[in-house]
Formats: C-alpha cells, sequence, structure tokens
C-alpha cells in the first residue's frame, strides 16, 4: 500500500515562526482516514495554531500539510474548503443576524462565486439536506429563529451542522463541548460519535473523558513539540506526559 | 413549512416601494412648483449614491467615505458629453480655437484631447458613466479586498482616494475645468434640457431609473449572496471557512455601489447643470454617508428617505442659517449614532410598525369579542 493511500492527512516538518518564537516546531504526524485523531497539551501548546495551519488560516514558515494529493500550505483557505477540510473554531462562530436556516444555507456546498450566489434557488433538495442537518444538530425546530437568540450549546450545535452540510473528509474541531452545560455535554458527545463516523476528524479537547470515549489516537502536544502519540493509554502512562501535566 | 418562503416581495416590502413610488411620481410632483420639484429631484441622484451604501456598508459591513468619487464620475462623463456638444465651432467663435471646450481655451489648450474624443458619442457616454466608476471601484476593490485591508483602514482609503481625485480635477484645468468644472450644459441631442419642461421630464426619468436601481438593490438583498454579505459582516473568517471567496463578494458589492452613485452623478449633471470637483471630494462623500445612515443602513428605501430628508432640511436650513447648517448635519449624525443607530427606516419598523399592527389587530379583534359574548 503507498502512502498515499494510506493517509488521509500528512503533517511533515510543520514549522511557523511568530517573530523568532516557533509556535509550532517542526511538527510531523499522519492522519489515517476514518480515524479520530485527538490533540491535547496545556495551554500554549500551539494546538490551534496547528488546526490554524491546516486550513490556512495562518501561514507556515516551513514543511508541508499534504491533503489527499493537495499541498493545503500553497491553497486559499476557501480552496482549502472545497477540498474537503472543515474547521469549527473554538468560539462559536455563526452568523448572528441570520436565521438558523439561513446559517445552514450559507453553508450548504453550492453557488460558491459570486453570481452562482446571486442564482442560487432553495430548491427542494436544498431545504430538505437543511431540514435532515437540523435534526441532526437537535435544532429542528428552531430553524426560523435568529441564531442570537440560541444558548451557547445550540451555536456550537450550529456550527457543527454548517460543517455537517459540507460533508468534509477532514473534520477539525476546536473544544466542541468547552462552556457546555453538562446535558449539552452529553448530548454533544453523542452528536460527535455519530458524525466522526466515514470521516477523519481531528479534534482539540480537554475533557479526558470526552477524549478516552471518542480517540482513535492522542497527540500531546507541548511548547509546539510532539510530545508523545499513541493510544489514550500509552500517552496517559507515558513519563513525559506526567511531567508536563503535574510537574513543576 | 414556513422556512421555504423567500418571496422576492414580502407584503411589507411592496407595501414600502409602492409608498415610495406614490411620493416621487405622484406626491412630489404634485405639491411642489417646477423650481423645487428640481431640487427634489437633484435629491434624489443622491439617493442613488446612497442605496448604494446602504448595500456595502448596511448589509456588507464596507464603510467607504469614498463614494463621491463615483458620483463625480459618472457625473462627470456625462458632462464631458454635453460639453462637446454645447462647444459646436459656433458657439465658440470668439475663442483662439473654436470648436473646444471654453475651459480649455481659457487654458491654452489648442485642441482636444485624445482622451476626450469618444465623448462625442452619447453611447459611449451612457456607458462610461457606470463602466469608469466600476473599473475604478473594481481597481480599488482587488488592491485593498485581496490584501484583506478592511474596516477603519479602508475607509480613510477611499477618503485619500475622494481627496486625490478632487486635486487632481482642480490642478488639470485644461483638461478638466478645475475648480469651476464643467459648466454651462445646455442640449442632450439638439433637446434643450434647461427648459422647466425638459426639467420636468428629466425627473420621472430620475425616478424611473431609481427604481430601477432599487429593484437590482432589492434582489441583490433577497438573493443568497445578500444574505452572504451579512455573514461577512458579522463573522466574515467563518465565511471564508465555509468556502467563499470573501473578497470577490466584496469586490462585486462595492462596484455595484460604484455604479450605482455612478447613474446618480450622471443624473445629477443633467438636472442640475453642471459638474464640478465640490461633489466629489471629502465632504460630499461623509454627507452621503449620512444620507445612508439617517434612513437607516440597513434598508434601501429607508436610504432614499435619508437622502430626501437630510438634503431638504439642508436647503431649508441654510436658506434662514446659512452658518448652523454643518453644525446641524454634525448634530444629525452624533444623534443617529447615539439614539437610533437604525436610522429613520429601524424608527419606522422597531416603534411605529409595532403600534400600528397592534391597533390593526385590537380593531379586527373588538368584534370577536362581542360575537363571543353573545
Amino acid at each position: 500500500m503507498s502512502l498515499q493511500e494510506r493517509y488521509m492527512l500528512k503533517v511533515e516538518g510543520l514549522t511557523v515562526s511568530f517573530d523568532g518564537f516557533k509556535a509550532v516546531d517542526d511538527l510531523s504526524f499522519y492522519v489515517e482516514p476514518n480515524e479520530c485523531r485527538v490533540i491535547i497539551g496545556p495551554n500554549g501548546a500551539g494546538k490551534t495554531t496547528v488546526l490554524d495551519l491546516i486550513c490556512g488560516r495562518t501561514r507556515a514558515t516551513d514543511g508541508s500539510v499534504k491533503f489527499k494529493d493537495h499541498e493545503l500550505l500553497k491553497m486559499r483557505e476557501d480552496q482549502i474548503v472545497h477540498a474537503g477540510v472543515g474547521r469549527k473554531f473554538q468560539t462559536p462562530s455563526v452568523y448572528e443576524d441570520l436565521t438558523v436556516f439561513e446559517n445552514l444555507e450559507i453553508s450548504y456546498p453550492s453557488g460558491y462565486s459570486v453570481f452562482g450566489a446571486l442564482a442560487f434557488v432553495r430548491s427542494p433538495n436544498v431545504q430538505h439536506r437543511i431540514a435532515e442537518i437540523a435534526e441532526t444538530i437537535f435544532l429542528e425546530d428552531l430553524l426560523d429563529e435568529k441564531a442570537a437568540f440560541l444558548s451557547h450549546g445550540q451555536k456550537q450545535w450550529l456550527e457543527i451542522g454548517m460543517l455537517l452540510i459540507q460533508d468534509p473528509e477532514l473534520l477539525m474541531l476546536d473544544e466542541p463541548v468547552a462552556g457546555m452545560s453538562v446535558a449539552e455535554r452529553k448530548k454533544t458527545a453523542e452528536l460527535l460519535n455519530r458524525i466522526i463516523q466515514d470521516r477523519s476528524v481531528i479534534v482539540i479537547e480537554h475533557d479526558m473523558g470526552f477524549v478516552a470515549d471518542i480517540a482513535t489516537r492522542v497527540n500531546v502536544l507541548h511548547q509546539g513539540k510532539m510530545l508523545s502519540e499513541g493510544s489514550m493509554a500509552h500517552v496517559q502512562a507515558d513519563p513525559k506526559v506526567i511531567e508536563v501535566y503535574l510537574g513543576h | 413549512m414556513t422556512l421555504s418562503k423567500n418571496p422576492l416581495f414580502t407584503r411589507h416590502e411592496a407595501a414600502a416601494f409602492a409608498v415610495l413610488a406614490f411620493v416621487i411620481f405622484l406626491l412630489l410632483p404634485a405639491a411642489l412648483d417646477n423650481f423645487r420639484l428640481n431640487l427634489f429631484g437633484k435629491y434624489l441622484t443622491y439617493a442613488f449614491v446612497a442605496v448604494g451604501l446602504a448595500l456595502c456598508w448596511g448589509a456588507g459591513g464596507i464603510l467607504s467615505l469614498g463614494q463621491g468619487v463615483f458620483f463625480g464620475l459618472g457625473g462627470y462623463c456625462m458632462a464631458m458629453f454635453l460639453k462637446l456638444e454645447a462647444s459646436t465651432p459656433e458657439n465658440t467663435s470668439i475663442q483662439s480655437t473654436p470648436g473646444i471646450p471654453d475651459f480649455m481655451d481659457w487654458n491654452q489648450l489648442t485642441e482636444l484631447p485624445l482622451w476626450w474624443t469618444p465623448f462625442y458619442s452619447l453611447t459611449f457616454a451612457l456607458i462610461a458613466v457606470v463602466i469608469v466608476p466600476v473599473i475604478f471601484a473594481f481597481i480599488i476593490g482587488v488592491a485593498m479586498f485581496r490584501r484583506r485591508v478592511g474596516g477603519v483602514y479602508f475607509a480613510i482609503i477611499t477618503q485619500a482616494f475622494a481627496a486625490i481625485l478632487t486635486i487632481l480635477i482642480i490642478g488639470q484645468q485644461g483638461f478638466t475645468g478645475g475648480v469651476n468644472g464643467i459648466t454651462d450644459l445646455r442640449t442632450l441631442k439638439g433637446w434643450d434640457i434647461r427648459t422647466d419642461e425638459a426639467k420636468e421630464v428629466l425627473y420621472y426619468v430620475n425616478g424611473a431609473l431609481l427604481f430601477v436601481v432599487l429593484f437590482i438593490a432589492h434582489f441583490v438583498r433577497k438573493s443568497k449572496l445578500g444574505r452572504i454579505l451579512i455573514a461577512m459582516r458579522d463573522q466574515e473568517d467563518r465565511v471564508r471557512f465555509s468556502g467563499y471567496d470573501v473578497a470577490s463578494f466584496k469586490i462585486f458589492i462595492f462596484c455595484l455601489g460604484a455604479a450605482f452613485a455612478g447613474i446618480g452623478g450622471a443624473m445629477f449633471t443633467l438636472q442640475v447643470g453642471f459638474m464640478s470637483p465640490t461633489l466629489v471630494g471629502i465632504v460630499p462623500s461623509i454627507e452621503m454617508v449620512i444620507f445612508c445612515a439617517v434612513g437607516g443602513r440597513l434598508s434601501i428605501i429607508g436610504a432614499v428617505y435619508g437622502a430626501l430628508l437630510v438634503n431638504w432640511a439642508k436647503t431649508s436650513f441654510s436658506e434662514s442659517f446659512p452658518e448652523l447648517w454643518l453644525f446641524g448635519l454634525g448634530g444629525l449624525f452624533i444623534a443617529v449614532v447615539m439614539l437610533f443607530p437604525n436610522g429613520l427606516a429601524g424608527v419606522w419598523t422597531e416603534k411605529v410598525l409595532p403600534q400600528l399592527t397592534g391597533l390593526w389587530k385590537s380593531r379586527k379583534s373588538q368584534p370577536q369579542k362581542e360575537e363571543a359574548l353573545q
């Protein structure tokens, strides 16, 4: 089996330096199809920066990020999305002035160009797909509600829905359960468990119980470098990891 | 399902269009004498700019303080055609070089500059009225939005463009008419635009064109593009990471606003009979933003009322207290920002309309109550 087929995402020697400070330093890891990879690490370890680099929000100083056949570091953000990479931000990023329906509609993968957007019509297909996604993210009764009136947890779900509707092959989630109530957290875990099937997922998360629940493999990041990689049990037993989390 | 409904006009929107049509085509012509009607025609040319701003700034969050540039470019394109038509060798026989515009002769030019010659053609001039502002907007848009310049920085740079163009026009007196502008415009294809009758016709043409622009703007607002603009205003990054090339949407809406402003400028030239750099610079550009803000930057119809009301207030105020007007305008802008940020349209939809519908509903429900009692 060639490398090309084996891995969905290949990150090699990824480095970014902000005025000499290396936020991510010579990082390499490989994500397989249908794998759920969780990145953990203390504050400032560079977790969010890694996602930013993959999705094109921050430009890398050096290295390579290969997604299937695409070298992502050379592509614009919207091209990366079209290639099949979806990204959820840490704070819920939804369009507050638009309704839940309109939020999902904008994310519907069609009419991306200026004139395509002008000519876009709400076909039955579009409506059906939006209704379907709304049900998945528990918002089917709130489609005509403005996103501004949703609770924090509902906004998180909406953003997850906005990604789902694009059906990305690689989904990147930045702290999807942060700031949620216990009930919401449980529902979200259930939602995530359902949607991480049939695609590769990279998740940043602090909730260890949640991580153990979903992770195929875990990367531990510390000061921009890979500290440990392996199964949850492996990294929990790794003395280096214990040192970083419990030491000093 | 309610969610499937996205009609081009809701009942409220259709009513708003109808009321505006009534005001422009019936009420104003019936209530005003010819002189005042021509003044309102002039105010309505600013409404073109305000509608464009409602799209760029209100929907898309792109504040341009240089819309006067596009208004001026459209106006100058029209003025150049009219000036050439007015400068026949017979009319200009006392000049040392007959057949060229008078200001060129005063500036010792002996022949028409090459770039003026296409403006002998009305077709070319009419196309240029729209295309020249769009090309300018496109160049500015590509230069700024591709580099992700936005917000205050963009506003300041557009303001600089307004200053640059004014200085250029004033400095190149021989080619542009300098600080006086292009004056003494007479006929359009032989039709005298200075008569009362012509002014009345032009008022209606202006009104009709404004409605064309309003329909285009309304269509854009109602399309998915309109919702993407609002989304960009709130969460630009989310739009980008939903697969849209944000810059191209910004460039498009900025160019559309410029095209509207250009048409307004051309109608200004036709109705007022001149074009000058005083309509291009920073102050008129900011005034245009105020028209839009007062009317309600989220509403294209509101923008039209804003342009009408502020200009009407300006004229009435300046007639009695000329030196106080600028303070009045400043005060108005502060009042809008502090007290009713969504302008007149906001006051209407948030305060007046709920009261009206409340009245309507209570009146309708009263007879039912009586029936129930019986």
